[in-house]
């Protein structure tokens, strides 16, 4: 069986660019996740079974996977309110709000981190509005606000581009048949927008999971209130119990990958659904 | 996936729609004011703070945070890691680029997936697998203190943690535009007889420059900023092993507020130098594509 096909044996090159990129693949990327796996192996089941349900341990992982969610869903809506504000409107400063979007992306997560605590604590310009006896910063809802503003870019950027995409023949086709603007939206927008809204929601929420920079500051940290479950890896690593830090994270990591098996079917869907159109 | 979304055609215009397809104009500076109040307050607001903070005991203050001998290391050793860490990811993207793009082979679509891989790991667990594998008690520990080599708690293992987390940037830019330019005019280069290395400088290179370099920036942009992987390998040593945003942390735990802020408003110019050139990049694509 021909492992090439004829064309491939024209341009040179093919076994040097193959051979260094699996090479540098392994060393950076595949033999220390490797390491994670054989780590965690040094606990028998039992122990990495007591690990993984130790209240503490269920605490992080239910603080991380709420927070995540409800920022991830604040992000669905407003993402697809500036998704569409960005491509259907014209307004000044447009051009600067589209670049802005990005930021979460650009501005390192330390600095979001402070300057996030000191906004909402209650000495800062929102915190010191409360009234009293609501606290944010130190809470899940500080937690919740510094996801938010991670998971930000990523609803408008898979929004955006279906919207731009948009023929407007169907619009015009239900104007005509007198279908109302909110009817048109529902009827034949939104089902469109559907599939990027869901894939940008889960990459929120996959970058929900696994933050750690911004979120550090905000939460202040407390066991079972406010303690994330990346944090919870830190703690086991700062004690020494490397096996138990490995379990904590496999259980991360194999939630991070089930949305990713999802963001990859979503989107499979999401293209299908375009190349009908 | 975790990542970058990117949008090749963002700033470009949609011909302004007619009138009956559109809002009434109430409605429409409602969704627009909302849009406007969200964005405010989630972004320009932490913007302005880190300003506000940074300079609010005045110019010397600031320049003397900046000043700083464990900044100016912090510095230092922020520039070298992604001096390291985004020369050598771009190499290996554009090879990865190279053999998936040019070539069929099996277990194309496994490698790809294999190379995206870092963006789904949290930042916390790109550290961590440093340390299981170099660390004290990490899997090589015994070896390496035997040969009296340190990593991890030292500037190797920053620089790795942090070509891990930027490890897809520059490939996942690379494959799907080198995807859509095909091998023709590779091919006729060869066939002209141009040999292997030239034929990628002369015929390739122009075509992915800005891709290239779009790639870079971003790469670069995470490098210097990254916090989690690099705070789990680094242990801290002021002046020794600490990057900007380590440095950040450390001011900001003493409660050395507006250091802290001065610090972070470096990283955080860097971060609207890195979408500004972002944009002129993004239109510099559009306009190649278009002619």
């Amino acid at each position: 069986m021909a492992l090439f096909r004829k064309r491939d044996k024209i341009l040179p090159g093919f076994r040097l660019t193959l051979g260094f990129t699996m090479l540098y693949l392994s060393l950076i990327v595949l033999i220390p996740l490797a390491a994670l796996v054989v780590k965690s192996l040094e606990l028998s089941p039992a122990e990495w079974w007591a690990v993984i349900t130790a209240p503490r341990v269920l605490a992080s992982y239910k603080i991380s996977l709420l927070t995540s969610l409800i920022a991830a869903l604040v992000n669905l809506v407003f993402g697809l309110l500036l998704a569409w504000v960005l491509v259907r409107y014209r307004f000044p400063g447009k051009k600067i709000i589209d670049g802005l979007i990005d930021l979460p992306f650009a501005l390192p997560t330390a600095v979001a981190g402070i300057s996030l605590t000191t906004i909402y604590s209650p000495k800062g310009w929102i915190g010191s509005l409360l009234p009293e006896g609501v606290k944010i910063a130190y809470t899940p809802i500080g937690i919740t606000i510094a996801l938010i503003f991670i998971g930000l870019p990523f609803v408008v950027r898979t929004v955006q581009p279906v919207l731009q995409d948009m023929e407007a023949d169907t619009e015009e086709a239900a104007a005509t048949l007198g279908a109302y603007r909110w009817r048109t939206f529902r009827k034949v927008i939104f089902p469109e927008l559907l599939p990027p809204m869901l894939t940008g929601f889960a990459l929120a929420f996959a970058r929900g999971i696994g933050e750690y920079g911004s979120v550090v500051f905000i939460s202040g940290n407390m066991p079972f209130k406010t303690e994330i479950a990346p944090l919870l890896i830190i703690t086991k690593l700062e004690q020494f119990e490397y096996g138990q830090a490995a379990a904590v994270a496999i259980v991360l990591l194999a939630i991070s990958f089930v949305l990713l098996l999802l963001i990859n079917l979503l989107q499979r869907w999401t293209n299908r659904r375009l190349s009908k159109i | 996936m975790a990542g970058i979304v990117t949008n090749p055609r963002a700033g470009t215009d949609r011909a302004p729609v007619a009138k009956h397809l559109t809002e009434p104009p109430v409605v429409k500076w409602i969704l627009l004011s909302i849009a406007l109040l969200f964005i405010g307050l989630v972004v320009i607001l932490p913007l302005a703070t880190v300003i506000a903070q940074a300079f609010n005991k005045g110019w010397s203050t600031y320049i003397n945070a900046l000043r700083d001998p464990d900044a100016m290391a912090a510095l230092r050793l922020t520039l070298l890691t992604a001096l390291i860490a985004v020369p050598l990811n771009t190499a290996f993207g554009v090879a990865a680029a190279w053999a998936i793009t040019k070539f069929r082979f099996r277990g194309k679509n496994l490698l790809i997936t294999l190379i995206d891989l870092p963006f789904a790991v949290s930042p916390v667990i790109s550290g961590l697998i440093f340390v299981l594998l170099f660390g004290a008690q990490g899997l090589l520990g015994p070896w390496l203190a035997e040969h009296d080599i340190k990593i991890i708690f030292a500037t190797p293992g920053i620089i790795l943690a942090t070509m891990f987390v930027t490890f897809p940037f520059v490939a996942r830019e690379l494959i799907p535009l080198m995807e859509t330019q095909g091998v023709q005019e590779e091919e006729s280069a060869v066939s002209l007889g141009a040999r292997g290395w030239r034929v990628f400088r002369r015929v390739t290179l122009p075509n992915i420059k800005w891709g290239l370099l779009y790639g870079m920036i971003l790469c670069n942009a995470r490098a210097m900023g990254e916090f989690g992987a690099v705070s789990v390998v680094s242990g801290h040593i002021r002046g020794e092993t600490n990057t900007l945003p380590l440095h950040i942390e450390i001011l900001y735990n003493e409660y050395q507020f507006t250091a802290s802020f001065a610090v972070a408003s470096l990283l955080m110019l860097l971060a609207i130098v890195t979408l500004i050139a972002k944009s002129i990049v993004e239109s510099r694509m559009n306009r190649n594509q278009e002619t």
